[in-house]
């Protein structure tokens, strides 16, 4: 079988903050990190190369500073890692994201399986899978918790809705975006470190995957950052005070009138 | 690309500082971009002497903006219902396309789809157009990214919206793929500019910045929308509208993924984004003995609980009860948040709940600045005195 993940690298948006005063951000501490539903989707490709034979290449679109994290893909497991780089697609909105993704598959030669997280931490967008599916034209679901075996032609696999799950049978070849329930990332071993160290991230421009420029990047993308701007909250803020006692007695009043 | 004005660049350093990606760098008095540059356009926004820019490379053919007519909502239907965030979606759809002088239509796929149609009628939309098919029944990517791209592509709307649930942010993005359009994912807000573009508001980067989209050469513009933030329209039985039945045998209806099964998990969980009460604790409970506490407040109260992510993180309470940004949007009537801090995260899923009602035992914890009514107090003396204290008053 052979497995696709694709994953991203991200600022660690944890430590992402906009001065609601001045509309700056500060990247005090910010570092860039594989992103943690990427994890599961590697995790997941590793364990089912190793269940039913094949083979796990960590595929990303990013800067040249992403090989890093591709290195510590091969670390927790995969079988190699390809970079697909170039200044023109600085600006890609997910459209162009997906139609560069997508020429590096084909250029990969397809795979039977792709994997990708639910979503990136920074956009939190959730677009990159069903759109490089479609693309693909791949059998698709999104949010598998769960993949409860692999066929010849198909796989089984639980996906979460919004009020419970389904039970699915895909067919292969597919794309599946996988959330945090599905695995517990392994750490990378002694071995896969090793490997890391030795391993030599392939690295694709544009004119190698045969992308038209036209499409990519920020030329590529439909959409348009108009303005960035810190979330508001609102201030109302009256403390009770007094002993425990009161305290409760007039928040339990102030209950009863709202109920 | 990103592109630096020498003569204008003073080397101040505040594009170096403002970068979230480490992009810009100052040497020599000049700012230099390195590759790790995105585009955002945040240090052009906040350079004082104009030395940024972004230079567009050739622009995509444009698309005739004029020939784009209409606003649509995606109603959902699942499980013989109409998913509650369509309603809101009308009732944003409709100040949208009041605003725009156009039709607002609903898009309803599915099977056995009963009265639903009258129903979106009285929610405020024109038209709609329905499918009602057995390949519909249950919801797979494929049949219905391809209805919808179909559609889309034939009656050419300008706007379409859909739900941020499981299965809008799962097809749609499909579907801008196939017509090509700009798709804004998990939109707060959204409203109208000068021009008749859609301005799409929406949390990134965690929730720690709001980023107004837009797509100004493109049609449709295409978003999902966040449950629970959008106000629905009273119903108007007396409302009318079009129903226009689909022929489904114009579409491709074959899916290669099948739903063998589906389980509902308990009403209790599907409640809690309909819930009027809700009662939230965090990691302040410190273990699942202190939610016994919580859901005993949230029986007598007649509420729902739920959960911060640390509190679902620690094993306490399971995923489906989380709030904010990787969980559930709630705005019930009364929120009660017990040993929450209010990480921005947190408080984008809860902050336009009615009343909301704070305890935790640091003055200075933010969950305070949303806060209608705030205690200052350790919740395990607070919570079973208020438990006793309401029981009592029944
Ligand atoms: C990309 C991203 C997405 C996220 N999505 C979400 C999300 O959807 N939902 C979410 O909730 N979080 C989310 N988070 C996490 C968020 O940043 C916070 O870490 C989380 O909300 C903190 O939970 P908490 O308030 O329960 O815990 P803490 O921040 O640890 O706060 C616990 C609070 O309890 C108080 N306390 C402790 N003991 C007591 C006591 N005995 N009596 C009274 N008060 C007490 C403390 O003073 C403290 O303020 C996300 C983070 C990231 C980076
Ligand atoms: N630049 C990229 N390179 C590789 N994979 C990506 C990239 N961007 C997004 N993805 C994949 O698509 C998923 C969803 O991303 P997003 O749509 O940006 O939220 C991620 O979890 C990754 O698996």
């Amino acid at each position: 079988m052979k497995i696709i993940i694709c994953l991203k690298q991200v600022p660690d948006t944890r430590n992402v903050r906009l001065d609601p005063k001045t509309n700056t951000m500060s990247r005090e501490g910010v570092e860039s990190i594989m992103n943690p539903y990427d994890r599961h989707a590697l995790e997941e490709g590793v364990s089912l190369a190793a269940q039913y034979g094949g083979t796990v290449t960590a595929l990303s679109m990013g800067p040249p500073q992403a090989a890093e994290m591709l290195k510590e893909a091969i670390a927790c497991g995969a079988d190699q890692g390809v970079l697909i780089s170039d200044r023109a697609f600085a600006g890609a909105d997910t459209l162009a994201t997906t139609y560069t993704l997508a020429n590096a598959v084909l250029a990969l030669g397809a795979a039977d399986l792709i994997i990708c997280g639910k979503q990136a931490i920074d956009g939190d967008t959730a677009q990159v899978g069903p759109g490089l599916a479609r693309r693909l034209d791949l059998a698709y679901a999104s949010c598998i918790s769960k993949i409860h075996e692999v066929r010849n032609d198909c796989l089984l696999a639980r996906r979460m809705m919004d009020d419970g799950y389904d039970e699915l049978e895909i067919t292969l070849p597919a794309l599946l975006t996988v959330v945090r329930e599905i695995n517990e990332p392994r750490i990378p071993s002694l071995k896969g470190k090793m490997n890391a160290r030795k391993a030599v991230i392939k690295t694709f421009n544009a004119a190698d995957i045969g992308a038209d420029t036209a499409l990519l990047g920020l030329a590529g993308s439909p959409t348009r950052v108009a303005r960035v701007f810190a979330p508001e909250v609102r201030g109302e803020r009256a403390m009770l005070e007094g002993t425990v006692i009161e305290q409760v007695k007039e928040l339990a009043a102030k209950l009863e009138a709202i109920i | 690309m990103l592109k630096i004005d020498e003569k204008l660049c003073i080397g101040c350093g505040v594009c170096e500082e403002n970068c979230a990606f480490g992009a810009i760098t100052v040497v020599d008095d000049l700012a230099r971009v390195n590759d790790k540059c995105t585009l955002c356009g945040n240090c052009v926004d906040n350079c004082e002497v104009g030395a940024l820019f972004i230079e567009e490379g050739e622009v995509v053919p444009k698309t005739d903006l004029a020939a784009y007519s209409g606003v649509w909502v995606y109603a959902e239907f699942r499980q013989g219902k109409i998913a509650p965030v369509v309603l809101e979606l009308l009732g944003a759809g409709r100040g949208l396309a009041d605003e725009r002088g156009v039709k607002l239509s609903a898009v309803l796929l599915g099977h056995n789809l009963g009265d639903s149609a009258r129903e979106l009628i009285a929610q405020g939309c024109d038209e709609v157009l329905q499918i009602d098919n057995p390949a519909l029944a249950d919801f797979t990517d494929e049949p219905y990214a391809n209805v919808l791209s179909t559609l889309i592509k034939q009656r050419r709307p300008e706007i379409v919206l859909a739900g941020a649930t499981a299965i809008g942010r799962s097809f749609i993005p499909q579907v801008a793929t196939v017509v090509g359009a700009g798709l804004t994912a998990d939109c707060t807000e959204l409203a109208i500019d000068e021009d008749g573009s859609l301005l799409q508001t929406r949390p990134a980067f965690g929730g720690n910045i709001m980023a107004t989209i837009v797509c100004p050469d493109t049609r449709p513009q295409m978003a999902t929308v966040r449950p629970m933030v959008m106000k629905a329209l009273p119903p108007d039985p007396h409302r009318r509208g079009v129903v226009e039945d689909l022929k489904a045998e114009q579409f491709n209806l074959t899916s290669r993924v099948r739903v063998l099964s589906s389980v509902i998990a308990e009403p209790d969980k599907i409640r809690l984004a309909e819930a009027d009460i809700v009662v939230a604790g965090g990691r302040g409970l410190e273990s699942a003995k202190g939610f016994a506490l919580l859901n005993e407040l949230a029986e007598v109260m007649g509420g729902s609980v739920a959960a911060s992510r640390a509190a679902v993180d620690a094993g306490w309470i399971d995923y489906p009860y989380q709030v904010g940004q990787t969980g559930k949007t709630v705005a019930p009537k009364l929120y009660i948040c017990c040993g929450i801090s209010g990480a921005i995260q947190h408080l984008v899923g809860m902050q336009s709940s009615e009343t909301i009602i704070a305890i935790n035992r640091d003055a200075a914890a933010p969950i305070f600045n949303v806060a209608t009514y705030g205690i200052v107090a350790d919740l395990f003396e607070i919570l079973p005195l208020l438990i006793d204290e309401l029981k009592g008053a029944k």
